[in-house]
């Protein structure tokens, strides 16, 4: 124990002194296992886009982030500026199709940070440290895919936006743009979901995060081109019923499916898919993606003790 | 009430029986698990924080069943594994306010906690600094802060002084000790180095092959055998020559190196290896009470794997 020493008159005592108070027991409150997840939650999300990691972690999401909303904007400027030149009555791209436009970048995001937020658990073995933890792994994989789920929502949300918000400025009627704004963006948690689910479970099969970072990546771009070739090709042949099953194959093609089918939403592929058979076909396919992953995840991190 | 009991507690994998029948009990102050790599020890551990099932048996933690009541034991239980569990690119401080939080703590008490126990475990001005560059030493004080962070009833320390050089295994080893006597936390610290734990537990148990070898308090293990070790100085066979006299003199002696072992009969007997060491005109150098060490427990159970210190 040490203690401002009594020798010095009080003027001459030194202001920095450091008592050692020895330990100190924690008598304040506990929180339940709600907020514990919602502590998580927010940190994963966070990390998704750099912020409590290192300064370098943060330079790709946000160069990303940059990326997704520009070309919102230069569209919208023209919307605004250029509207009664051009005669448009609405966006130059549509809300439901901005996401495949924009599909590397969000691929990119999603492959950089998927192994950021699972991988790096798993191979420093900091996974340990929270399974020591009062919340279950059954939490635990849930709260770190609504992370990175979220976080890739912001990023797809993002620009559309600020194309709502333009749309607006520019007098576009109000209604039409809201009901279209928010189908749009049930479609953007759905593609988030689906590519956070899929990231996911790749980034937990390896530790190794270079290694993870490419599998996601071609997972993700090798699915969508494989895709719009067939499709593609089946618009040519005229044989449209081939496009609209391998559009189920691409998260991309599947969730803008999804919005054609349920919203009408405008087309971005060659072969949108069409009828209640194909509705049900496409929804299921969207389940199947986003809980086989969740149930595959869960039953991968079963076996890590 | 110890804090630990476990009753008949086994493990059993496909093809080996990690647990056998464990019957252990653990109290407060700093308990000592020793055991050569393999014993057990890391099984243990994980059934007891309800991680892993144990096949039969049962096991308790500060009163909770670790079958059913894995989350209140998590939530009163520190853990500072073995293997590495930092992640690089995040500084000791954010780590530790995280863990805290994860033991739910609210923000801004997981923060002064943070503070509080990284200042204890003696980590400074890096503790700001991304854990990937920090040395072993470092980097066990980290894992030992994020196992203190909740203020636990009790921590598993899962060989806390692994690849430490020395001197930083013995600010460890106090560090440890002090936990257990200053902070009144109980302690379960793993070793496979006996002398580490003879020095800082109050209760040793010995594991081999997941059976219960000993487990006794460590005044037991190191308790007086009756046996003196005399060492002297003279000429090269000066301890031949003392040895000699001694069983002359109707004492039971033999040589333990350079230096004599007598048996102890009454309170004479050192009174009689004084003279007869006068007497040969050689010099005393010392004369101890011998005592066991945890490592002979090893060498008469036959459990031989375990390296002493």
């Amino acid at each position: 124990m040490s203690s401002p020493s009594d020798a010095l008159p009080p003027h001459a005592q030194p202001s920095g002194v450091i008592h050692d108070i020895g330990y100190r027991p924690y008598s304040g409150p506990r929180l339940g296992d709600g907020a514990v997840a919602w502590s998580l939650f927010v940190t994963g999300l966070r990390n998704c886009y750099g912020l409590g990691r290192s300064g370098r972690s943060k330079i790709l999401p946000m160069i990303l982030i940059g990326l997704m909303i520009l070309p919102a904007l230069i569209l919208v400027g023209v919307l605004v500026q250029a509207r009664q030149v051009l005669g448009l009555d609405s966006h130059i791209v549509a809300y439901s199709v901005y996401p495949l436009t924009t599909q590397l970048l969000i691929s990119v995001f999603v492959a950089a940070q998927a192994p950021a937020l699972i991988s790096r658990d798993l191979r420093f073995g900091t996974i340990t440290l929270y399974l020591a933890r009062p919340a279950s792994r059954t939490t635990y994989v849930l709260v770190r895919m609504a992370s990175l789920t979220v976080a890739t929502f912001l990023l797809i949300a993002a620009p559309l936006l600020v194309m709502y918000v333009g749309g607006l400025l520019a007098d576009l009627p109000p209604g039409r743009e809201t009901e279209r704004f928010l189908q749009a963006l049930v479609g953007a948690l759905l593609l988030a979901a689906c590519l956070a689910g899929l990231a996911a479970l790749v980034s937990a099969m390896t530790t190794r995060r270079g290694l993870a970072v490419a599998a996601v990546i071609v997972v993700l771009l090798v699915s969508f081109t494989v895709v719009s070739s067939i499709q593609g090709v089946s618009l040519e042949t005229g044989n449209d019923t081939t496009g609209e099953v391998a559009g189920l194959f691409s998260p991309y093609t599947l969730t803008q499916g999804v919005q054609v089918l349920l919203f009408d939403s405008p087309r971005a592929t060659p072969t949108p898919p069409e009828g209640g058979t194909m509705t049900l076909i496409y929804l299921a396919a969207t389940a199947l993606t986003i809980l086989g992953s969740l149930g595959a995840m869960l039953r991968r991190y079963r076996q890590v003790a | 009430m110890g804090a630990i009991e476990t009753v008949g507690l086994t493990k059993r994998y496909p093809r080996v029986t990690a647990l056998d029948e464990l019957d252990v009990s653990v109290g407060d102050g700093v308990t000592g698990l020793v055991g050569a790599n393999g014993a057990g020890k890391s099984t243990l551990i994980k059934i007891l924080l309800g991680l892993i099932p144990a096949t039969s048996g049962t096991a308790s933690v500060l009163g909770h069943d670790v079958a059913t009541d894995g989350r209140a034991i998590r939530s009163l239980v520190g853990y500072m594994p073995e293997h590495d569990c930092l992640p690089a690119d995040v500084s000791a401080s954010d780590l530790v306010v995280h863990m805290g939080q994860m033991s739910g703590l609210p923000y801004n008490s997981a923060r002064e906690r943070a503070s509080d126990v990284l200042r204890h475990v003696g980590l400074a001005e890096e503790r700001y600094r991304p854990m990937g560059g920090y040395s072993t030493g470092m980097k066990q004080r980290a894992k030992l802060a994020q196992a203190l962070v909740h203020d636990p009833e009790l921590v598993l320390l899962d060989e806390p002084t692994n690849g430490l050089d020395p001197s930083s295994r013995d600010d460890m080893l106090a560090l440890v000790r002090k936990i257990g006597t200053e902070f009144g936390i109980a302690v379960l610290v793993t070793s496979h180095l006996l002398g580490e734990l003879e020095r800082i537990s109050d209760h040793v148990v010995v594991l081999d092959s997941g059976r219960l070898l000993r487990s006794e308090a460590t005044t037991e293990f190191t308790h007086a055998t009756g046996v003196l070790l005399v060492e002297v100085q003279g000429p090269t066979d000066a301890d031949r020559q003392l040895g000699q006299a001694l069983v002359g003199a109707g004492l039971q002696a033999w040589p333990a190196g350079k230096m004599i072992e007598v048996q102890v009969v009454d309170e004479t007997t050192c009174d009689v290896v004084r003279d007869l060491t006068v007497d040969l005109g050689l010099g005393l150098v010392r004369m101890q009470e011998r005592h066991h060490r945890i490592e002979d427990v090893f060498r008469e159970g036959g459990a031989g794997s375990v390296q002493p210190v």
